[in-house]
């Protein structure tokens, strides 16, 4: 991992990758999306809005995944102080709110047809929202510190006080209220879902995550560019 | 040992005499509770079956007001960079300032909260368990919001961004707040438990976040 720590190196690596990667993210969804759309069965029960599912199940594993990444990210800057590591949490930040939105929404436009209600407050609709505040929390300390420096240190606590609480959370809503239905990809004893349908969902899974990854080098690419010109403009200001 | 009994001594010594402690807190909390039955209707019924959310959800609102006096004042004239230095651990300077803030602010609130519901129509037999949880819930929302107090301390705008930061993760501290007044012992007493191990995680967790924070805005 400590080789990845310079930026220089960092970013000849993510140039070379992100070519590949984004053909990996537009294959996968091509692939994915024609599962999603075209093999994949009606629901008996649902009918064609079980498809909706294809783009929220995803979307919501990739909400909770980013979150965990930009935990672990904040943990690695506390422990080994990698200097990409607060960059790379920041960054995933907005990302993983969008992750987090859509899935709160598709799920609403699911709901409608489904359960007769945009929004109900059940457990696990209720902790995602909780988890899309969160986002905001970070991404907000971002904003509102000034000097980088500190608001990276401050950033990395919320973001792991926010990790530690994310399980609390989901469990005492679960025990609150429950109407989303239970798992049923990551269970014990496999999955109970009929293959048609599992494999463009889980190939959209695989879509998701690869967008994630091409979105989130491109932003610590960006993120690495903005902060050489605010060095290179505060050089330059002092010669003046 | 002594220094962080020194310290609690100063804080409450402090809250007493300034005044504005847990005074504003309780006349904050009076005032939502006026507020809440014009905006919902007087009718008796329905505020009964409302009360405890009220109560616990006033609550929440009042502690969170006065957490930003945790550190702000000790960080605005530099008390806070002494204690930094001082040979005390800064977790443990933490430990004693929430301490003194739930001593002073967090639990006479909420020990006279419950009581209050009576102006809600409050059913009598839900007061003294409603009574026991938001004294055990108290630990937990100062603790808490001594977290977000030391992470908005030098902030502009930190007094929304620490509701934000906070009031999230009150949210298991709501729930089972709200699952020990609903009057059944077989739920009652299983929140309560999980609501004072909710109050030690807090104790051991909090300052150690908390004095983090503080570290970066000292340095």
């Amino acid at each position: 991992m400590q080789q990845f720590a310079n930026p220089t190196r960092f970013l000849k690596l993510a140039n070379a990758a992100l070519p590949f990667v984004w053909a990996i993210t537009i294959m996968l969804f091509v692939i994915g999306l024609y599962g999603a759309l075209v093999t994949a069965p009606p629901d008996y029960q649902q009918g064609e809005t079980v498809r909706i599912m294809f783009v929220h199940v995803p979307a919501a594993w990739m909400a909770m995944f980013i979150y965990t990444v930009m935990a672990l990210a904040s943990a690695m800057a506390i422990i080994f102080r990698h200097p990409l590591a607060d960059v790379a949490a920041k960054t995933a930040a907005p990302i993983g709110a969008v992750f987090c939105f859509l899935s709160l929404v598709t799920g609403s436009l699911w709901g409608k047809p489904m359960w007769g209600a945009w929004w109900v407050w059940d457990a696990r609709l209720t902790s995602m929202f909780v988890l899309m505040l969160l986002y905001l929390g970070y991404i907000a300390i971002w904003q509102a510190t000034e000097e980088p420096g500190r608001a990276a240190l401050i950033a990395r606590i919320v973001a792991l006080v926010g990790f530690i609480n994310i399980p609390v959370i989901k469990f005492s809503v679960e025990w609150w209220n429950s109407l989303h239905q239970p798992a049923s990809v990551f269970k014990m004893g496999g999955p109970s879902i009929a293959m048609s349908m599992l494999w463009p969902l889980l190939v959209m899974g695989l879509a998701y995550t690869f967008l994630f990854l091409s979105l989130h080098l491109t932003a610590i690419r960006s993120e690495i560019a903005a902060r050489k010109l605010r060095t290179l403009r505060i050089a330059r200001s002092g010669d003046r | 040992m002594k220094m962080l009994l020194s310290l609690l001594r100063r804080d409450l010594i402090l809250a007493a005499r300034q005044g504005g402690g847990v005074g504003t807190a309780l006349g904050f909390f009076l005032t939502v509770l006026v507020l809440l039955p014009i905006g919902i209707g007087p009718d008796q019924l329905t505020l009964q079956r409302l009360a405890p959310g009220i109560l616990w959800i006033t609550l929440l609102l009042s502690v969170l007001l006065s957490a930003d006096r945790i550190f702000q004042q000790d960080y605005e004239d530099g008390s806070l960079d002494i204690m930094a230095m001082a040979p005390l651990p800064l977790e443990l300077v933490v430990l004693a300032k929430a301490i003194a803030h739930w001593l002073s602010t967090s639990l006479p609130l909420s020990i006279v909260a419950p009581f209050l519901g009576v102006l809600l129509n409050l059913k009598t037999e839900i007061i003294w368990p409603l009574v026991i949880a938001t004294m055990l819930g108290s630990i937990g929302l100062s603790f808490i919001a001594s977290i977000g107090a030391s992470l908005t301390l030098n902030l502009r705008r930190g007094g929304l961004l620490i509701s934000i930061l906070v009031l999230p993760l009150y949210v298991p501290i709501l729930v089972f707040g709200m699952s020990a007044c609903t009057g059944n012992p077989a739920v009652v007493f299983p929140s309560l438990l999980i609501l004072s191990a909710i109050a030690l995680a807090s104790l051991v967790l909090a300052p150690l976040a908390a004095a983090a924070a503080l570290r970066a805005y000292l340095k």
